[in-house]
């Protein structure tokens, strides 16, 4: 497979907390366009797979190249990739529209333009100058796919992006994924909605124990 | 740098009750350190440029520790790097907003040491040099300090002991050329205490700078 084709290219991943090796060898291959899967139990290591390669995190073994950049070229691979974290990267005294115009500001983007789309994308426009100290679980969980989708990734990684979202919420992921797709940007979710990510995904991959199953 | 700037200014803004707090809490370090002292107009005079700055700095700790605060409590920080943001430009806009803050909160203390320490004085443009080059002196290594111990649980307790020890130069050069300010300086060696504090500064915002990354990244 040509190299530029592939999105995320990573060979023998590992990272550990403390003592406890959280990867311990793990390779895939995802190409441009693509929406993989990464399925497993509880503390199987999918968070840990995402936030090194978002560069949230450093590996302690393996290589990877993320959208053609080495996983030490972390400010690169920043600038092509969003990640949808378990924690919502909110600041609570702030409204929606104010976080949100942070992350605009920071990537130099116009805010107006981009910003009000987005809030009316995840349905939040009616609560856009609330402070998010107000919102619930779901909303904020919507509001940090907004930040996502401010960022126009090439990679989009999502961890639990189903995680405290209502059924509406559900339909609004697998939109936003499809959409994604649509644009050749290339997909790893992290999820136990397995049998509903499997209908979006083109492949999946299981962790267990850090290991590919 | 002015998109950090502005989101520590607004996040300040939100929180400026804070704010109001920590000004009373200054003040009143000012009160009960008079009574140190006790009715003696002579020595409450030549001693209230250095409780000032000890009821600053004591304040500082209080500001610095809180401007991680929202930081820290959904990973925000980390949110902000992986946009991606320069580490160094987070720095600079975080340490400018804490001294903005410090500095104004210098400035608000002095009409209280005025009326608890009879420390007037005719020289206020050279006491609020001081207090913005103080006020930045002690900013820059404490919002380093701040991020170094926002994960930590006794954080309250560990940042004045880390930063105390480092801030010492500023906090001398500043008592001194307060003290100056205030009482005389027939010497004329307020400048020197001056040019010290602005060294200092200088050290202390190039290498703090340097080293957040380091702090911030895992």
């Amino acid at each position: 497979m040509p190299m530029d084709a592939l999105a995320i290219d990573a060979e023998h991943l590992a990272r550990r907390f403390g003592r406890r090796w959280a990867l311990v060898d793990v390779s895939l291959q995802l190409r441009r366009g693509e929406v993989m899967m990464v399925a497993g139990r509880n503390g199987s290591g999918k968070t840990t797979l995402l936030r090194v390669l978002a560069t949230a995190i450093r590996a302690d073994g393996g290589r990877a190249v993320v959208g053609g950049f080495e996983l030490a070229r972390r400010e690169e691979i920043r600038g092509i990739s969003a990640l949808l974290s378990h924690q919502s990267y909110l600041y609570e005294s702030l409204t929606a529209r104010e976080n949100l115009e942070v992350v605009a500001r920071m990537r130099r983007q116009d805010c107006l333009r981009h910003t009000e789309p987005v809030l009316e994308r995840v349905g939040l426009s009616a609560r856009a100058d609330d402070p998010v100290s107000t919102f619930s679980a779901g909303m904020r969980k919507r509001l940090s796919f907004a930040r996502v989708l401010l960022q126009q990734p090439s990679i989009a990684f999502l961890d639990e992006p189903y995680g405290q979202l209502d059924p509406e919420g559900f339909g609004l992921v697998d939109e936003v994924v499809a959409e994604l797709r649509s644009r050749d940007a290339s997909v790893l979710i992290a999820t136990h909605q397995v049998e509903r990510v499997g209908r979006l995904a083109n492949r999946t991959i299981t962790l267990e124990a850090g290991r590919v199953r | 740098m002015i998109a950090a700037l502005r989101k520590e200014l607004l996040l300040q803004w939100r929180t400026r009750a804070q704010a109001v707090a920590v000004f009373v809490f200054g003040a009143t370090s000012l009160l009960l350190f008079s009574f140190a002292i006790g009715p003696n107009a002579a020595a409450l005079r030549e001693y209230a440029a250095g409780f000032l700055w000890l009821a600053l700095l004591l304040s500082s700790t209080l500001t610095l520790s809180e401007s991680f605060h929202e930081e820290m409590e959904n990973r925000a920080l980390e949110g902000l790097l992986l946009l991606p943001a320069s580490p160094r430009a987070l720095y600079y806009g975080k340490a400018v907003a804490n001294a903005i803050q410090l500095i104004v909160l210098g400035i608000a203390l002095v009409p209280v040491m005025i009326v608890l320490y009879d420390a007037g004085t005719m020289r206020l443009p050279t006491l609020l040099l001081i207090i913005i080059l103080g006020g930045a002196g002690l900013s820059a290594p404490g919002t380093l300090y701040a991020a170094m111990t926002s994960q930590i649980r006794a954080k309250q307790m560990l940042l004045p002991l880390l930063l105390f020890p480092l801030i010492v130069p500023v906090l001398l050069a500043a008592v001194k050329a307060t003290s100056l300010a205030i009482l005389g300086d027939p010497m004329e060696q307020g400048r020197a205490w001056i040019l010290l504090l602005v060294a200092f500064d200088g050290i202390y915002w190039s290498l703090c700078g340097l080293l957040f990354e380091r702090v911030v990244e895992e």
